[in-house]
């Protein structure tokens, strides 16, 4: 009971964060199967840091949701330890583990029968938790995954949608609070738009919770988006790289995993870039879009580049103009040029950035901070010479730059 | 009319009959319940005992009544005992059947999710697969019980209890003029024993299924 109760205690895994210890360490843990000659899982030895999400990705069939049931014991390993915050679990009462540890799969698998507050209060309930306490963490949860408590709690599965289902599953899987959450393919089967919502909210909530995540998926970009680390495993669940996504991304260890990564390396890797850390082009002419035409035109003389940007008051793009509009402009710039397109936030990532520069005729991003007021401009040099020095192997460099212009 | 005046005069014996009737039928039932869920419980665990579980009940269906409650005689003796367990004999194949059939349609993913979330077995069942399979359990015992209370009548010939009585005593004075009112009184009876069976089941039904799978 000692050990349940110091994870359910509200900011235990958080203290807990700041020593170095793994959260789970695998050692050589194997998994065989009678009347097979080859160990479903062989010898997986990996450690995985505390409050972070660790991806389990690879080809159907590799193993990688063995590995993941190895650790909370749905399948008992053949050989190898399991540790656990420090403790070894390898045979402890697998009832008693697997409260401490929070378990969503892709079919979700809300108890039809049960509403959806009873659904949340499931591990809770085994622990033997005090009624108002369960009702007040049930209502906590539904709020944490956005659901309204006064209208969800007494709801049952069947009379909710795929993404609010799948939202539930997590809040059970949260519900005592564990340390650390198994999840098997949780978006597999959810449609892209409200998959890529999920995503959103998932690392949102991550945020919040700071869980240590060991999630499954096949799918190597998702594993990209939400991982802290990546482990790429082969078959029979071999390791065949585990580093972060931006080291897998520049530095493939094999030539499998470059083909697991697939030709768009360069491309993926734009999505770990935020416009926020390269280097903008600040030298672009802008003038005040309620002053003169003249003084316009002095300023795009004397900068050397062929349009100026108006700002207004707030320092906020407005329209574009060159020589030509300010000589048409009859003193009054509102209605010079052109407007501007392809603005960007600062936090964007620079594959949103560069969608948004072919989208618009400018063949230029103007990057925002967040109030809206002007920081720089983006090209498509930059990314260029951006996606060139995190890749080492210049033909993947110009097999990006050749998928991005068709 | 007669058979009227036959109901009118007799209600008291046919009423105690039709008492007797529910009864047996009831512990029966009962009994072939609690033994047709343990089995359809194995049945479903072991694929290698199901085709043998549902082998021998199946059989049980298609043993003649008249001769499968003759042959507990010298073992149990004549009344209530040889009734009942040839009553409960008759009943298990439906309800293990739907046992199993119900256990098999609960949806793996959700076990795994339980399984995985801490819950032992013996919860396991008690909180997530018996209440999910009950509906289509529920049904087996129906069935079960639709089909017993017609077996029953023939209870009377080992001396048990019940309407069948009715009908013999009719059997038995063929060509008297009452005989045919006997055999019509207990047979009117029994189906409204029927009715009332499935009455219950139907409330019961509503009653014992979980609002979310309704």
């Amino acid at each position: 009971m000692t050990a349940t109760d110091q994870i359910a205690g509200p900011g235990a895994s958080q203290a807990a964060a700041t020593t170095a210890e793994p959260m789970i360490r695998l050692e050589e843990l194997t998994k065989s199967y009678r009347g097979q000659k080859k160990p479903a899982v062989d010898r997986v030895t990996m450690d995985m840091p505390r409050g972070e999400i660790i991806v389990l990705v690879g080809p159907s069939g590799c193993g990688k949701t063995t590995t993941m049931e190895l650790i909370n014991r749905l399948i008992e390993p053949t050989s190898g330890r399991i540790h656990l915050d420090g403790e070894d679990v390898t045979t402890a009462d697998p009832d008693t583990l697997r409260r401490r540890i929070g378990y969503v799969i892709q079919q979700i698998g809300l108890f039809p029968h049960f509403t959806v507050g009873e659904n949340i209060a499931t591990v809770p309930k085994l622990l033997g938790w005090d009624k108002a306490r369960i009702g007040n963490r049930v209502d906590e949860l539904l709020d944490l995954v956005g659901l309204d408590p006064a209208v969800f709690a007494k709801r049952y599965p069947k009379e909710l949608s795929g993404g609010q289902r799948q939202r539930i599953g997590v809040a059970r899987a949260l519900a005592a609070d564990p340390p650390v959450m198994l999840m098997d393919e949780p978006f597999g089967a959810i449609d892209p738009i409200t998959r890529e919502r999920l995503q959103n909210e998932f690392l949102r909530l991550q945020q919040q919770v700071k869980k240590t995540i060991v999630f499954v998926t096949h799918d190597i970009d998702e594993a990209i988006k939400l991982g802290d680390r990546i482990a790429i495993l082969g078959e029979q669940s071999r390791i065949a790289q585990y580093d972060t996504p931006a080291n897998i991304l520049s530095n493939p260890a094999s030539t499998y995993v470059e083909d697991f990564i697939g030709s768009g390396a360069s491309l993926k890797r734009l999505n770990l870039s935020l416009v926020g850390d390269v280097a903008l082009d600040t030298g672009a002419a802008t003038a005040r879009i309620d002053g003169t035409a003249a003084e316009a035109r002095d300023t795009l003389e004397s900068s050397g580049r062929s349009a100026l940007l108006l700002l207004d008051g707030q320092g906020r793009p407005q329209r574009w103009v060159d020589a030509r509009d300010l000589d048409r402009a009859d003193g009054d710039l509102r209605r010079a040029g052109e407007p501007v397109s392809a603005l960007v936030d600062t936090g964007a990532t620079l594959s949103y950035a560069l969608n948004e520069m072919l989208t618009s005729n400018a063949g230029v991003a103007l990057v925002v901070d967040g109030s809206g007021a002007f920081q720089g401009l983006l090209d498509f040099e930059t990314v260029m010479v951006t996606t060139r020095s995190i890749q080492r192997d210049s033909s993947d460099f110009y097999r990006a730059a050749k998928a991005v212009t068709d | 009319m007669d058979f009227y005046k036959h109901l009118n005069d007799n209600a008291e014996y046919l009423f105690s009959d039709a008492v007797d009737h529910v009864m047996v039928v009831a512990i029966s039932i009962g009994i072939a319940l609690v033994l047709g869920c343990a089995l359809g419980v194995l049945a479903h665990r072991s694929p290698r005992v199901r085709p043998m579980i549902l082998a021998v009940t199946s059989t049980m269906l298609t043993i003649p009544s008249l001769a499968l409650f003759a042959i507990f005689i010298p073992l149990l003796g004549l009344g209530t005992p040889p009734a009942v367990t040839a009553l409960v004999l008759y009943a298990l194949l439906p309800i293990v059947r739907n046992t199993v059939v119900g256990l098999g349609t609960v949806d793996q993913n959700v076990l795994r999710a339980a399984r995985g979330m801490g819950m032992g077995p013996w919860r396991r069942f008690a909180r997530i697969e018996l209440p999910l399979a009950w509906p289509v359990v529920l049904t087996g015992v129906r069935v079960s019980t639709q089909v017993v209370v017609g077996i029953a009548a023939i209870a009377a010939l080992v001396n048990g209890p019940g309407l069948g009585n009715e009908i013999f005593r009719g059997l038995r004075s063929l060509g008297s003029p009452f005989a045919l009112n006997f055999v019509l009184g207990g047979t009117l009876a029994i189906v409204v024993v029927a009715l009332l069976f499935d009455t219950v089941f139907i409330l019961l039904r509503r009653l014992t299924t979980a609002r979310g799978i309704r």
